[in-house]
């Protein structure tokens, strides 16, 4: 029997190379078109460098020359994972400049659609977020509960993703006449798989070595990176546009503000980010509750108020909403004519992205994918 | 605070730094700034207990007729006030100084002002084109862009 040698090595004098490795463009990590350029020290990150614009095509640009209603369809290509979400703040902003008054029924749908299209956001990153860690299981069985959603949005619309629902002045076509009925059995199954997900994947032991004490944001740093929405909750700030600058009826809805606690690792880890995520579906889901008990049975006309000529008077206004990602703000410059001066979109992923190599330096680089995964962010909405 | 407290406060302490205040029913209400000291300015905003604006919502290029304009959208989570600031620029000329260190989130969005319109953001750590090729010519935002017709001897379909 040979005798136990224990080899002892001082891994700081261990001669290392840094080196520049590229992850993507094309890389089923990064959950779309973006090129990470890695520095690497064997295998732990030393700096990040985020290359982006692969699917730029001038929105901005574009809009100049279109009217006012033909931005909402291009609206819904910038975060495809939640169009209703997106056309929300542009056509409260549109309100506002042209002095229209939408009635609370109309507000009534928006908001259902807007939490629901949130639902849907949310099981898509989680389910994401859970494939990164390499949980396959729950990836379907929420993939499974977003078709329900994406049907009835399909019943409303006509589209599965990309809806030009929200009209300025009202709606394109009203609910589906079964639109109360679906959207409480919705909400019964969201709530059924995600106590299923909370025991198969947020409370398993793998999952949770894995997200916490990772990629750390303290709330300070993610206030001064302007990040918003679970990101800036889950380090513990309570920020939500819904309750900080009510728009639509939110001020009158009883919801809470989910912020990450530090349960499991650190304050502001990748796990916090993720729970945040988990919990506000459940919020959205008592915020559907109440729009369904308070909402009038007998229909209206959806498009009374939707002007013929969209022609604002001269102004400019900076509109923006909680959207499930964060604070997305459309900056409307108008010169009374019937296309926009000027089209602004505050991408709320873009900013989100921007932290990235903040907190990413020092950890390995299976952790940047995780990280990277919590940040949530969709690479239309990034190049727009 | 409104703004045109905001405007009064900065108005005594920088004197004719500080332009004009807008604030109608049309608009929301925004500060037209002289680009000099606008790093002052700012840091004056965020650290100032009466203005805590710790939040940069926004930061964009405008290419209006006669100039160059940076918009600065400032939000305090704080104190739950909002202020627009102004900067206007010549255009032979367009530069000013860079609020990356006051806040991170103009870092990005200085880039892609340059990007867009050719703004020069001075002392920016890394002032390169973010959403266009980083050997892209021209600047797309400016309303006298004209598309190229070719990039790389590929046509260009539109």
């Amino acid at each position: 029997m040979t005798e136990k040698r224990i080899i002892d090595v001082d891994y700081s004098q261990v001669d290392t190379e840094r080196m520049r490795i590229n992850m993507g463009p094309q890389h089923p990590s990064t959950h779309g078109v973006l090129r990470l350029e890695v520095e690497v020290d064997g295998e732990i990150v030393t700096d990040v460098v985020p290359h982006i614009g692969y699917l730029h095509r001038c929105f901005e640009k574009a809009c100049e020359k279109m009217s006012y209603p033909q931005v909402i369809p291009f609206i819904d290509r910038m975060d495809y994972i939640a169009s209703m979400n997106n056309e929300l703040p542009y056509v409260v902003g549109m309100e506002k400049l042209m002095g229209i008054n939408v009635p609370d029924r109309i507000q009534l749908i928006r908001m259902a659609f807007a939490e629901l299209n949130r639902i849907a956001n949310h099981q898509l990153a989680v389910a994401t977020f859970g494939l990164d860690a390499g949980a396959f299981t729950p990836f379907l069985y929420l993939f499974r509960d977003r078709e329900m959603i994406l049907n009835l949005f399909e019943k409303a619309s006509g589209g599965r993703l990309l809806y030009n629902y929200f009209w300025i002045g009202g709606l394109m076509h009203d609910v589906p006449p079964t639109f109360k009925q679906e959207c409480l059995n919705i909400i019964s199954t969201v709530r059924k798989t995600n106590e299923e997900v909370m025991n198969l994947l947020i409370g398993n032991s793998i999952f949770i070595e894995r997200t916490i004490n990772v990629g750390i944001l303290p709330a300070d740093v993610a206030v001064n990176f302007g990040v918003s929405g679970p990101v800036l909750r889950g380090s513990g700030l309570n920020y939500d546009l819904r309750r900080s600058e009510p728009y639509l009826l939110y001020d009158k809805f009883d919801f809470d503000v989910v912020v990450g606690k530090g349960e499991m690792g650190t304050l502001g880890d990748c796990w916090d980010r993720n729970i945040v995520r988990m919990r506000e579906m459940e919020e959205s889901c008592k915020i559907i509750e109440q729009i369904i008990a308070n909402f009038p049975d007998e229909s209206s006309d959806v498009r009374a108020l939707v002007p013929r000529r969209v022609k604002p008077p001269k102004g400019e206004i900076y509109s923006k909403a909680e959207n499930p990602k964060g604070e997305l703000g459309f900056y409307i410059v108008s010169d009374g004519t019937v296309n926009p001066y000027r089209m602004r979109a505050r991408a709320t992923s873009f900013v989100n992205l921007s932290v990235l190599p903040e907190i990413s330096k020092g950890y390995m680089i299976a952790d940047l994918i995780m990280i990277l995964g919590s940040l949530d962010i969709v690479l239309g909405e990034i190049d727009r | 605070m409104t703004a045109n407290e905001i405007y009064e406060k900065l108005k005594s302490e920088f004197g004719d730094e500080i332009i004009s205040l807008t604030e109608d029913a049309a608009n929301e209400a925004f500060i037209v700034v002289k680009p000099q000291r606008i790093v002052e300015i700012c840091l004056v905003l965020r650290d100032d207990p009466n203005f805590k604006f710790d939040y940069m919502a926004n930061l964009t290029g405008m290419d209006y007729p006669n100039n160059l304009t940076v918009v600065y959208h400032l939000y305090s989570i704080p104190l739950n006030h909002r202020i627009v600031l102004k900067v206007e620029l010549n255009k032979e000329n367009p530069s000013v100084e860079s609020v990356e260190k006051v806040w991170k989130t103009a870092n990005w969005h200085e880039r892609e002002a340059y990007d867009m319109f050719g703004i020069i953001f001075e002392n920016h750590p890394f002032l390169v084109r973010i959403l266009t090729p980083y050997d892209w010519e021209g600047h797309p935002l400016r309303k006298d862009y004209k598309e190229p017709e070719t990039y790389h001897g590929v046509k260009i379909a539109y």
